[in-house]
């Protein structure tokens, strides 16, 4: 079910009577109008949306959980996908680590002047893709056009509500010592892929972001474990070594990783070591850290590799009492090391 | 200082002149062009120690595995000076 | 990865420990003299696995840290001029200069670019002919023939619009600066491995023999640093002092001929100032007079006031293995890499951070 599904699209981009986004456009609803009239917008067609009144209406039942983000990602296509994977996959994501399955997002552009239609029109193709994977629905969503210069191509927010499962049990208070701390996947393989066409760094891979969506994998495995889930995160920016060390600050409890159990690729880890970056701190996309009770890690892990993108998921670590408030990491040799918090962003280095 | 590492040349992809010999170099994978022109005697299939973007070294892989036998070589050494210490 | 990942060996490691705790009878301190050794040995958790009788004291060999303030303030007064685009390895944007460090200046809105390799700032200013690029050669001498090198190639390209601001730094003059020093508790150096991957060993072989020091070039990785340390301490058990090589699948006695030539071409030695530590005589390179259209310092004629450095900072002290991190008052507190007092603490290779990041539970009680 999380095998992603490549849509065939059967429509071919539609004709417009220009090229590049321009201020004359208008921004806001005149911009918005031009664009719906030119049907870019048909691919999102739903009946919430349809309904074209200022914001959508529907009806949910349960508890819920409202998220929101915004994609600032540059490049805008990378190997692998672009930002409008990131926008719908990034807030279906925030929203899977609560335990809610997404079911409605708005989306807002705001577009620098020069951005071709090309351009646009792949980023709304590859968000109308993820949403289909993820089965969520573009409900309401806005357009603004800034000058040239004023943005970088393309920011997209999103903003999503999703119902909660009734067995999820997830925060931070839940986590005690004897938990295991377990990683979905293969680490750092988004913010390599990224950092290979990186002006000054770029070298040839056949690495690709993993960006996808983890709510149909996490509903599934909180209704099989429920409340022995106590915390989920998504790695994004800071990696995992940022992940982690907020929640040991929160608890004030030990959380101590094995180097030799990380799963990362062979090719991630000779781009990091050629440019001096440590894969803990390196973002990830279309990954989770879960942290779950000692006696079911085991048979956690074995439902969470039957999905196909995370067949590398490895147990790394587990939580003691201490060393209160720190992470830390034996090292191959055996020796051991803190793991500190990222200040500011990871940069190559030549020492 | 100096983070080099080791990287396997897959091909040597220019030859301008020395200063220009440039050649595909491979670390577990990911390739990288790197200038080849202080190891002119590295051939693809070496190994190079690559330091931002330059070759400076060419990996002797003879020398590469001595250091494995090292304790071994010392401990027969040992025999032959003196007995072992009595712990 | 080959040529990397066996000589992370856990085994082998083991056995190297127990024969350095076999044959060690008497305290040792020993000083590594490369920030690359520094961070291998705390990461890996190799110092709180050393004998108690074996001190591991962090040698100056950050180029990063050890480039001084002033050097600082002038690249970033040239990425400040318009049209400029200053080039730069990744290490040095958040070392602080006297007002602000590279990355603030680039907040700023200043057009400064990290590269990997010197060589794309010449394709640079290729693709930029109305612009002037400037690459900040910062290094050691492992780095010293790529910066040269880049020079070199932006000359035999006719371009005129590529300039490097050197801050190069030597070895040798600093280990006997440290040896030097009334103060210095130093029995025995691991050399840097890359350095002398370039340069060869001839040039310690005078610092053993006046020191009566012994020197073992030394490499990297876990297995590397702990053969290198068993080597040194057998020199010292048995009284003896001469330079050996453990890095032999990198290193040889004459070092990179093509490599030395590449530096001589571009460079002449000369004075230079060691941030925390002072001026050091020849101990630096700069752009010689054949090559000074190259030489940022010429073509831009920048004169910078001379900065003082932060008074509360005890680089120098670190720098020489006189006091360790964490018997600075200000560690920790005052100076963390989100706001270091000095350049150990932000560079990566710095004793300072590599002590903030990585110190096991032991070092933190030490």
């Amino acid at each position: 079910m999380s095998e992603k599904i490549k849509m065939q699209l059967q429509c071919p981009m539609p004709k417009f009577d220009f090229e590049v986004i321009t201020l004359g456009h208008g921004s806001g609803g005149l911009l918005t109008h031009r664009l719906l009239k030119s049907g870019v917008f048909d691919i999102f067609k739903n009946d919430i949306l349809d309904q074209q009144h200022d914001g959508a209406i529907f009806q949910l039942e349960g508890k819920l959980a409202f998220s929101t983000d915004s994609y600032v990602v540059s490049p805008i296509f990378f190997p692998g996908g672009n930002i409008g994977d990131l926008a719908i996959n990034g807030t279906v994501n925030d929203l899977a680590m609560c335990g809610a399955n997404a079911k409605y997002l708005s989306l807002s552009f705001i577009i620098e002047e020069g951005l071709a239609m090309s351009a646009f029109w792949q980023v709304l193709v590859s968000i109308k893709e993820a949403a289909e994977n993820a089965g969520v629905q573009i409900v309401t969503g806005d357009t603004k056009v800034v000058e040239k210069g004023k943005g970088d191509k393309i920011f997209i927010n999103t903003s999503g509500i999703g119902v909660v499962h009734p067995k999820a049990r997830i925060h931070h208070n839940h986590i005690e010592p004897g938990d295991v701390i377990i990683v979905s996947g293969h680490i750092a393989t988004h913010g390599i892929a990224i950092m290979s066409i990186r002006k000054g760094l770029e070298f040839e891979t056949e690495l690709k972001s993993d960006t996808a969506n983890l709510n149909h994998c996490t509903q599934a495995l909180i209704e099989q474990f429920g409340s022995n889930i106590k915390f989920m995160r998504d790695p994004t920016r800071g990696g995992i070594a940022s992940v982690l060390n907020e929640i040991a600050e929160l608890t004030q409890l030990g959380f101590i990783l094995d180097q030799r159990k990380l799963p990362i690729e062979e090719q991630v880890e000779g781009a990091c070591e050629m440019l001096g970056l440590d894969p803990l701190y390196v973002a990830n996309e279309g990954l989770f850290l879960a942290v779950v009770k000692g006696e079911i890690a085991q048979d956690f892990l074995s439902a969470l590799k039957e999905f196909p993108l995370c067949e590398n998921a490895a147990i790394i670590g587990e939580v003691a009492q201490t060393p209160a408030g720190k992470v830390l990491m034996k090292s191959g040799i055996g020796g051991s090391r803190v793991v500190n918090y990222l200040t500011g962003e990871q940069l190559p280095r030549i020492c | 200082m100096c983070l080099a590492i080791p990287g396997k040349i897959i091909s040597i992809t220019d030859q301008l002149d020395e200063t220009f010999r440039k050649g595909k170099v491979s670390f577990s994978g990911i390739t990288r062009e790197v200038n080849l022109c202080m190891v002119p005697d590295a051939q693809p299939g070496d190994y190079v120690l690559v330091h931002v973007g330059v070759a400076i070294s060419k990996v002797d892989e003879e020398e590469a595995q001595k250091v494995f036998s090292y304790l071994e070589m010392m401990g027969e050494v040992e025999e032959l000076k003196t007995p072992e210490p009595i712990q | 990865m080959k040529y990397l990942t066996e000589y992370r060996n856990p085994e082998l490691a083991e056995q190297f420990f127990e024969e350095i705790k076999r044959i060690t009878t008497r305290p040792w301190t020993l000083m590594e003299i490369c920030g690359g050794q520094t961070h291998s040995l705390v990461k890996n958790g190799l110092l709180e696995m050393l004998p108690d009788f074996i001190t591991m004291v962090h040698g100056p060999g950050c180029p990063v840290c050890v480039t001084s303030i002033s050097v600082i303030d002038e690249a970033i007064w040239l990425a400040e001029q318009p049209n400029v685009i200053l080039c730069s390895f990744g290490d040095m944007l958040r070392v602080p200069g006297s007002k602000k460090s590279l990355l603030e200046a680039k907040a700023e809105g200043a057009d400064i670019r990290i590269l990997y390799s010197p060589l794309e700032a010449v394709q640079l200013a290729a693709e930029n002919p109305e612009k002037q690029v400037v690459f900040f050669a910062v290094g050691f001498e492992t780095t010293a023939p790529a910066n040269a090198l880049s020079v070199v190639h932006a000359h035999k390209q006719g371009l005129n619009n590529y300039s490097i601001l050197a801050s190069h730094v030597l070895v040798p003059p600093a280990m006997e600066a440290i040896l030097g020093d009334e103060e210095n508790r130093i029995d025995g150096f691991l050399a840097a491995g890359h350095v002398c991957a370039i340069m060869g060993l001839e040039e310690y072989f005078p610092v053993a023999e006046k020191y009566h020091c012994p020197i073992v070039v030394t490499g990297f990785e876990p297995v590397d640093l702990l053969q290198g340390i068993l080597m040194t301490v057998k020199q010292l058990e048995a009284g003896i002092y001469k330079v050996e090589n453990q890095y032999t699948r990198a290193v040889q006695r004459e070092g990179n001929k093509l490599a030395k030539d590449t530096i001589d071409e571009v460079f002449v030695t000369g004075d230079r100032i060691w941030r925390g530590i002072g001026r050091i005589p020849q101990s630096g390179y700069e752009v010689n007079e054949a090559y000074r259209n190259f030489n940022a310092r010429v073509k831009f004629n920048i004169t910078i006031e001379p900065a003082e450095e932060n008074k509360e900072c005890i680089s120098g002290d670190i720098m020489k293995g006189l006091k360790k991190p964490f018997q600075c008052p200000n560690f920790g507190t005052k100076c963390k890499p989100e706001h270091p007092l000095g350049a150990p603490m932000v560079s990566s290779e710095g004793a300072c951070a590599a002590y903030y990041h990585y110190a096991g539970s032991k070092m933190l009680q030490d």
